[in-house]
């Protein structure tokens, strides 16, 4: 698929500028990318989070398409309902095709967490949509807390580093894995400074007849404790460590899009950022191993899924 | 009374309160129906989803995997401009409470049955109106049937009335009593349905052409817009969901006169009244059991107790001002509720104090909570609740302030 970068430039925004996000935040880099790759026309529902809240001031909004948010787990059921009419609409000959497309938007809480089973729901339904996760590893929007996203080792507000405990003492849940088991004909991870494999794949995702799922990876300068600017370098290093990988599964056939050369050790990662600092000191060592290890196996399962040896 | 409007004579059909149910949403030609199963709601569902699959009704059935979602596509195909339903029942209206608030608070027209059923713990699925009482500061409507025929025609109604005043309506009727027990019911024919309930013209529409947004984040303060016009705050846009729900009992009304005039039965009032006109002692009951009070109205009328039964068919919005007239004659009125609002009383006990509040209606007010999970309330045990009442009718009588139950305690 090729992707040029200069017609995308000129192209209007489907999500304005002004909105209430945080410097640096990769959130709104992710979700234009997403909407220009998509195209128009399009509806897009949001869970409850740090893109609908910053996004919705009421009477100001920075969404320039018809745009929905009910609640915070339910934005897949949400869509069934908006995706069900329409197609019931066009099938009854009410309105003209006109190839109306049909985009969530939800953060990891909304996904791994509290919407699960809605999500769940809607693709084992068959309805005919992009779900993007907007993954930065934890309830930014609330203060910081712990998700089923956050990596093991983290700090979180409700994941502390105290004498008892370095961050949180649970591995992340592979949801990635979670929705390619429903057998949907599309299911990918991408991350926003490889914007032509995110873009391909939200056009991939949005050409598949039925569900899709594209889980991304949004550095949260707030929430990982890092320069605003290093959000791009930081969603690099991410794919560089193994700890976020790039691939899709189409049709069920897993597909590795990027092999880190060299891989480069998950110090490297920790390093840079706050949430990690701690792991850092000589008694944590040990988790380090643990989550270095940990990589490590989820890398050599997804390389064995891919066929790349 | 022969009404010449009607298209063919009375089609009588023996229904059970589902299957009357399921008809009425059949014949207002509901578009979305998005539904969960639960006992005691589930042939609802089966019935539907029969009519769909049989085309017999044209209309998208989704089978959610949940009653919240059931609630959220209900929520979303309204703002495409769908007429949706959905039916469920106890656990699964708890389920749903959240997005019953986003429904009424987003002003669609969504209509739901209520199979009224107990809610655990202890886990039970028998009948009380525990569940829809528990759901009745979410800002919907809410109906009460009395028997199968009302369910029909409420949930008809519903429509008209959701649509008319942008709030959502739950039609309950009680679990087994009615949703399982047969009676014949007179169908309307689909052609008198369609002249009573046009198609529905939403106000709202998610639509690529104008791409409004939804259920965005509101502050406390009304605010000034872009183009300098002052818009609501959180405050009023909540103001005028609860002025759209006093405004909604002339629409109810009219509704049901409307509808009485094409269909032959009238709903031309927020209550019924039994015997009222003579009666110095009102049992006050909601549902099914208003049925079994006017038996037990008979066996106190033939002991020369002048009783009557005041049965609320809505209580949402509460009939306040309109029971004025029908108790000013009360000097004893015994409350019967299917529910209890715990460490206070019944729910309708209260709310029917509060009617008579500052009203000079100097009855002495007796409220017995029966029939939950299940437990039978006999017309015989409505009649000696109201026998113990008696001593309340003397001068200096007692004044009980708490509920009485009528339980082994």
């Amino acid at each position: 698929m090729v992707l040029n970068l200069e017609p995308i430039s000129v192209e209007r925004d489907l999500l304005a500028p002004g909105h209430r996000l945080c410097a640096g935040c990769a959130e709104t880099i992710v979700v234009r990318q997403i909407l220009h790759a998509v195209g128009e026309p399009v509806i897009v529902a949001s869970s409850t989070g740090c893109l609908e809240v910053a996004t919705s001031p009421y009477p100001y909004t920075s969404w320039r398409v018809p745009w929905i948010h009910s609640a915070f787990e339910n934005a897949a059921s949400t869509i069934s309902g908006v995706e069900t009419m329409y197609r019931a609409l066009v099938k009854r000959g009410k309105i003209e095709d006109k190839g109306l497309k049909f985009v969530v938007f939800a953060g990891d809480g909304a996904t791994y967490d509290i919407g699960l089973q809605f999500i769940s729901g809607a693709m084992e339904r068959g309805h005919r949509f992009l779900y993007v996760c907007l993954n930065n590893e934890a309830y930014m929007n609330t203060g910081i807390q712990r998700s089923s996203a956050t990596p093991f080792g983290a700090w979180t507000t409700t994941s502390p580093v105290g004498k008892e405990t370095p961050g949180k003492t649970q591995h992340r849940k592979d949801i990635t894995a979670i929705f390619a088991a429903h057998n949907i004909p599309f299911v990918a991870q991408a991350a926003p400074h490889a914007w032509r494999d995110l873009m391909s794949k939200a056009k991939k995702a949005i050409a598949a007849d039925g569900p899709s799922f594209i889980n991304v990876i949004v550095p949260c300068q707030r929430g990982w404790r890092y320069a605003p600017g290093d959000t791009i370098e930081l969603s690099r290093l991410a794919v560089d460590t193994c700890v976020w990988s790039l691939y899709e599964v189409v049709d069920g056939e897993w597909r590795l899009n990027y092999y880190p050369n060299p891989k480069k050790p998950v110090t490297d990662w920790l390093k840079s950022q706050g949430r990690f600092q701690h792991l850092l000191k000589p008694e944590n060592k040990h988790v380090v191993d643990i989550l270095q290890a940990e990589v490590d196996r989820q890398w050599t399962k997804l390389l064995e899924r891919c066929k790349v040896s | 009374m022969i009404n010449k409007k009607l298209d063919r004579k009375a089609d009588i059909q023996i229904l059970d309160g589902n299957h009357a149910a399921a008809l009425g949403a059949k014949l207002s030609r509901v578009q979305v129906i998005a539904a969960y199963p639960i006992t005691p709601q589930s042939p609802v569902t089966e019935s539907l989803s029969e009519f769909v699959e049989g085309g017999d009704l044209h209309a998208e059935y989704i089978a959610v995997e949940s009653e919240h979602s059931a609630m959220a596509v209900c929520t979303s195909a309204s703002l495409v401009g769908a007429r949706t339903f959905t039916a469920t029942s106890s656990h699964g209206l708890a389920y749903m409470h959240e997005m019953l608030h986003w429904v009424a608070g987003t002003r669609l027209p969504v209509v739901l049955a209520c199979v009224n059923r107990a809610i655990g713990a202890p886990w039970n699925v028998q009948n009380d109106q525990q569940d829809s009482i528990s759901q009745r500061d979410t800002g919907w409507i809410q109906i009460y049937a009395r028997n199968n025929q009302e369910i029909l025609d409420s949930v008809i109604q519903a429509y008209k009335i959701a649509e008319s005043v942008y709030v959502p309506v739950m039609v309950c009727y009680d679990g087994y009593i009615l949703s399982h027990t047969e009676m014949p019911v007179d169908v309307p024919s689909q052609g008198d349905v369609d002249r009573f309930l046009p198609p529905y013209k939403p106000h709202a529409i998610l639509d690529p052409a104008n791409p409004r947004n939804y259920n965005l984040v509101t502050l406390a303060n009304p605010r000034v817009n872009a183009d300098g016009i002052l818009c609501h705050g959180y405050m009023e846009i909540r103001y005028l969901l609860q002025e759209a729900l006093q405004k909604s009992r002339e629409t109810i009304i009219n509704v049901g006169q409307e509808f009485g005039k094409l269909f032959a039965r009238s709903y031309a009032n927020m209550f019924w009244e039994d015997r009222l006109d003579d009666a110095e002692i009102v049992i006050v009951a909601m549902g099914s059991l208003a049925m079994e009070a006017t038996v037990a109205v008979d066996m106190l009328r033939e002991e020369g107790h002048r009783v009557g039964v005041l049965s609320l068919r809505v209580f949402r919005p509460f009939p306040k001002d309109y029971l004025i007239e029908a108790l000013s004659k009360a000097r004893l009125i015994v409350v019967f509720d299917k529910n209890i609002s715990y460490g206070s009383e019944g729910a309708t006990c209260s709310e029917i104090k509060s009617a008579l509040y500052g009203n000079r209606i100097n009855a002495v007010i007796r409220n017995f909570i029966v029939g939950l999970g299940g437990r039978d309330v006999k017309a015989r045990e409505i009649a000696d609740a109201v026998r113990k009442s008696l001593p309340s009718l003397e001068e200096g009588g007692p004044n009980i302030e708490y509920p009485e139950w009528i339980c082994h305690m």
